[in-house]
């Protein structure tokens, strides 16, 4: 299998901080790749980095062997990559649907309209209820996205990443802050994804992360200290002092 | 051009970024730690002013008038932020604008009723009218040599205050981090409040200081604060630090263009479009400063935040 | 828009295809024609501000840069109005789009300094041009058939009318609603796929070529233009008008600037210290009507239906 992503000594500072430390990663087109890692280990960074939105000191980024450390985020998306937020970054005062439909509307053709109302694009907005459909928030598009249930704002959140239709979907921590029903909806939907999309995903829970992952790749103090099939991160035992420590002992 | 007269124009771009550092640091002050962009803080430049002038009128002192003013405009500085300033805290910095412009307008007027519309008359203290011989054969105007001594002593007092105090200790924190000015809690309040008088007091010297060489008139307040603004955005918001060092460039860049740029251009332009172009584009070289600066450095100088 | 709205602006619209009609007189005319050019002013800055969230405090730079235009093509001998209202479009835009692409490198303040710093640079150089009349501005004798006011007035009235046409269809267009949404939420329509940049840039550039054409038409009104037209004041003026409006919502600018002026207007026959009242004005609709006028009447008629409903 190629290397759909393929990350090389990857830098970022932070004044004296080193958020990203020589990294190197690769996700293979058609696997969920998990990223995992303590708290402040540089793993939000390095997603800010491979959407494009942080730019790294130095290293390189492709994404299926083209060069994009240096494009701009907007340029990525169109080259399939999409990306959902740790903390929820959703449009609150818009209804679901409209949040989506400005998703769609970001990928079909270009945006630069002044005239024709959107309301009367009626594809933008089916292809927007499809996508409600498929994240579970059929029965709630029309919900503002401030007054939805934090799980749903989570589904909404990955909904959004789904309108570029990515070839690459990077997930950061997509269970943050979800009651157990909310978590398993959630891995439910991923896995449901993962038949047709490569996912990176960054996660704190181990469950999930083991039930879905193909391989997993520890990240400590900016630098993937191993990379493999999920038994052996668990039998690893760097991995184990590093991070997993109590909870794989006991 | 003669050497002197460029020292004699250094030190005068000196003392009027003194000047502006004193209006700069409360407008900083207040826009970094409380977000709050406040427009009328050129209105207690203009009221310090005013009451020097009539204290010292008065009393036959002007340092009795100074003295007088600064206690009057810190008082009039914490009540309006008590009164009103207060609940506009929370809102965004378009609400503040409009809001505080308002507030011009009607200290603009109020000031009109009570003064009238013509300038009142503030000189400086006899003492310090006549030159002084800094070095032989160069003579400076002794209040502007006060106006120097008296802003930067005030500066280091500042500096002291910020670096070495508690209530610095707050300021700090609250510049650099705003959730931790929050977590203060209660004390907060008294410290906004106890601010904003600063940043009157510190207003109200300038007025006085400024008030016998620029005129005491109703709208002098708004000429100065957008220069104050342009000192604070060059130095960075919340900066003390940047707010000096941008004060000094902006009294420097703006007197010694307005000074030596009529001269530079009289021997290409001849003498009359040399003063006129040369003062026009004296006056856009500050504003060409703060451009180039936010282009290279798009959050000021000395960022407080980062 | 509702029945009911379609109404109000249908009566509205027929009140100023009446007003040189019913005038009394010259200044009535003129008044009128000074709230159109304003609103349209507004309405240019509400775009930038109210829909694409950008503070721009400099936005008087292309009223007065539109104004000059017209004034020193007319003083060069070219006076035919599509010239020299083409050109001044034209170069207003090319003007919006070289400070755009420079000041939206900044957010936040330091874009509102910014922008201020273009048009105080723009005021000086105007102020400099000592054959254009300098600080003392430069009257202009517009061509014949614009001198008169009433067919002045209905050149302006109907630029307004397809200018906010216009805006309406922009404000329901991709692009519209592109521009809102970064307003909204910036780094989530940059994941999305937007290039941020480029939609706010021709927003401001638009903004910018709508406040020139005000300007032009301000200039034929007074047939004068001086640097006041962009001094600080006229913008910071612009931005009270959209925020007493309400920012943001499509009738804020219009009725921002015509209440502004009238507010002025009225207090300035009644007293000298007629700035004390626009203070207050301004003062209480911050402190009480957070969404300005626009915001009071909606919220006033949410109030009546409720009430109507409970009934
Ligand atoms: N913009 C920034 N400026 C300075 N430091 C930063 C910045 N962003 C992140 N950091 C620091 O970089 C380190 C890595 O942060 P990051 O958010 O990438 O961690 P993370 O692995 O995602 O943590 P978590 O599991 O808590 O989400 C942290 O120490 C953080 O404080
Ligand atoms: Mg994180």
């Amino acid at each position: 299998m190629s290397a759909l992503l393929d990350i090389q000594g990857l830098f970022k500072r932070f004044g004296g901080l080193v958020a990203t430390n020589d990294c190197a990663l690769d996700v293979r087109a058609g696997e969920l790749h998990a990223l995992i890692g303590p708290n402040g280990a540089g793993k939000t960074t390095l997603i800010g980095q491979i959407a494009g939105v942080i730019k790294p000191d130095s290293g390189r980024i492709r994404l299926d062997g083209v060069n994009i450390t240096y494009l701009p985020p907007h340029r990525r998306v169109r080259m399939g990559l999409a990306r959902t937020y740790q903390i929820t970054n959703v449009f609150k005062k818009y209804s679901v649907l409209d949040n989506l439909a400005l998703g769609v509307q970001a990928r079909d053709g270009h945006s630069f309209r002044f005239w024709r109302p959107v309301r009367a694009e009626r594809h933008l907005w089916d292809q927007a209820a499809e996508i409600a459909e498929r994240v579970g928030l059929g029965v709630r598009q029309d919900v503002l996205a401030g007054a939805l249930a934090h799980g749903e704002q989570r589904q909404l959140e990955v909904g959004l990443a789904l309108t570029s239709r990515p070839r690459l979907l990077l997930l950061d921590e997509p269970l943050a802050g979800m009651g157990a029903d909310e978590a398993g909806r959630m891995v439910d939907l991923i896995r449901r994804l993962r038949a047709d999309l490569t996912i990176l995903l960054v996660e704190h829970d181990m469950d999930a992360v083991f039930q879905l992952a193909d391989r997993i790749s520890v990240l400590v103090y900016g630098r993937i200290i191993a990379s493999g099939a999920p038994e052996a991160i668990r039998a690893n035992p760097d991995v184990q002092t590093a991070y997993l420590g109590d909870e794989v002992r006991a | 051009m003669t050497p002197t007269l460029i020292v004699a124009q250094i030190l005068n771009g000196v003392q009027l970024g003194l000047m502006l550092f004193l209006l700069a640091a409360g407008l900083t002050l207040i826009f970094g730690i409380m977000d709050m962009i406040n427009l009328a803080h050129g209105s207690l430049y203009m009221i310090g002013a005013y009451l020097t002038a009539t204290v010292t009128s008065a009393t036959g002192s002007f340092f009795l008038g100074v003295g007088a003013a600064i206690i009057g405009t810190a008082l009039i500085g914490m009540a309006l932020e008590m009164s009103v300033l207060r609940q506009l805290y929370k809102r965004d910095h378009l609400s503040q604008v409009l809001a505080t412009f308002g507030i011009i307008l009607i200290v603009n007027e109020i000031v009109r009723m009570i003064w009238g519309a013509q300038p009142v008359l503030l000189n400086a203290p006899e003492v310090l009218s006549g030159p002084v011989e800094i070095v032989p054969g160069f003579r400076y105007p002794a209040f502007r040599l006060f106006l120097i001594g008296v802003g930067i002593a005030v500066a280091l007092l500042l500096f002291f205050i910020v670096n070495r105090t508690r209530v610095g200790m707050w300021v700090r924190a609250g510049a650099s981090n705003r959730e931790m000015a929050q977590a203060m809690g209660v004390r907060i309040k008294l410290l906004f409040t106890l601010i904003f008088g600063l940043g009157a007091a510190l207003c109200a010297v300038a007025g006085a200081l400024l008030g016998p060489i620029l005129s005491v008139q109703v709208g002098m307040g708004e000429s100065i604060l957008i220069l104050a603004f342009v000192v604070i955005v060059i130095g960075g918001i919340g900066s003390i630090k940047g707010a000096l060092i941008g004060a000094l460039l902006v009294g420097i860049v703006d007197t010694a263009g307005r000074a030596l740029l009529p001269l530079i251009l009289r021997d290409l332009l001849g003498r009359d479009a040399a003063t006129n172009i040369g003062g026009a584009l004296a006056s856009v070289l500050i504003y060409l400063l703060m451009a180039l600066v936010l282009f290279w450095k798009p959050e000021g100088l000395f960022p407080a935040r980062s | 828009m509702t029945r009911a709205q379609m109404l109000i602006l249908g009566v509205i619209t027929l009140g100023l295809i009446l007003v040189p009609v019913l005038a009394a007189n010259n200044f009535t005319i003129k008044l009128f024609s000074r709230l159109l050019i304003f609103a349209l002013a507004a309405s240019s800055l509400n775009l930038v501000l109210g829909y694409g969230g950008m503070v721009s405090f400099g936005h008087a730079a292309y009223f007065g840069v539109g104004g000059y235009v017209v004034g020193i093509l007319t003083v060069s001998g070219i006076a035919s109005p599509f010239i020299t209202w083409t050109l001044a479009v034209l170069l207003c835009a090319l003007l919006a789009a070289l400070i755009g692409a420079i000041s939206l490198r900044t957010r936040g303040v330091y874009f509102i300094m910014i922008t201020l710093a273009f048009a105080q640079m723009l005021f000086f150089v105007f102020v400099s041009l000592r054959q254009y009349g300098g600080a003392d501005g430069l009257p202009i004798r517009p061509p014949d058939p614009l001198r008169d006011g009433r067919t002045l007035y209905y050149i302006i009235l109907v630029t307004l009318g397809i200018c906010l046409f216009l805006l309406w269809r922009i404000k329901e267009s991709r692009f519209g609603r592109a521009v809102q949404a970064i307003k909204e939420n910036e780094s989530r329509m940059m994941a999305l796929g937007y290039p941020v940049f480029r939609y706010q840039l021709v927003c401001f550039i638009i903004g910018g070529a709508l406040a020139g054409l005000a300007g032009v038409l301000n200039a034929n009104l007074n047939a004068f233009i001086s640097p006041n037209a962009l001094a600080w004041s006229q913008s910071g003026q612009f931005m009270m008008m959209v925020i007493l409006g309400g920012v943001g919502r499509f009738w804020g600018g219009a009725l921002g600037a015509v209440v502004f002026i009238l507010l002025e207007t009225w207090l300035g026959s009644l007293t000298i210290h007629w700035q004390l009242g626009v203070g207050a004005a301004l003062l209480i609709i911050v402190l009480f009507a957070p969404g300005g006028l626009v915001g009071l009447v909606s919220s006033a008629n949410a109030w009546l239906i409720k009430r109507r409903a409970a009934a």
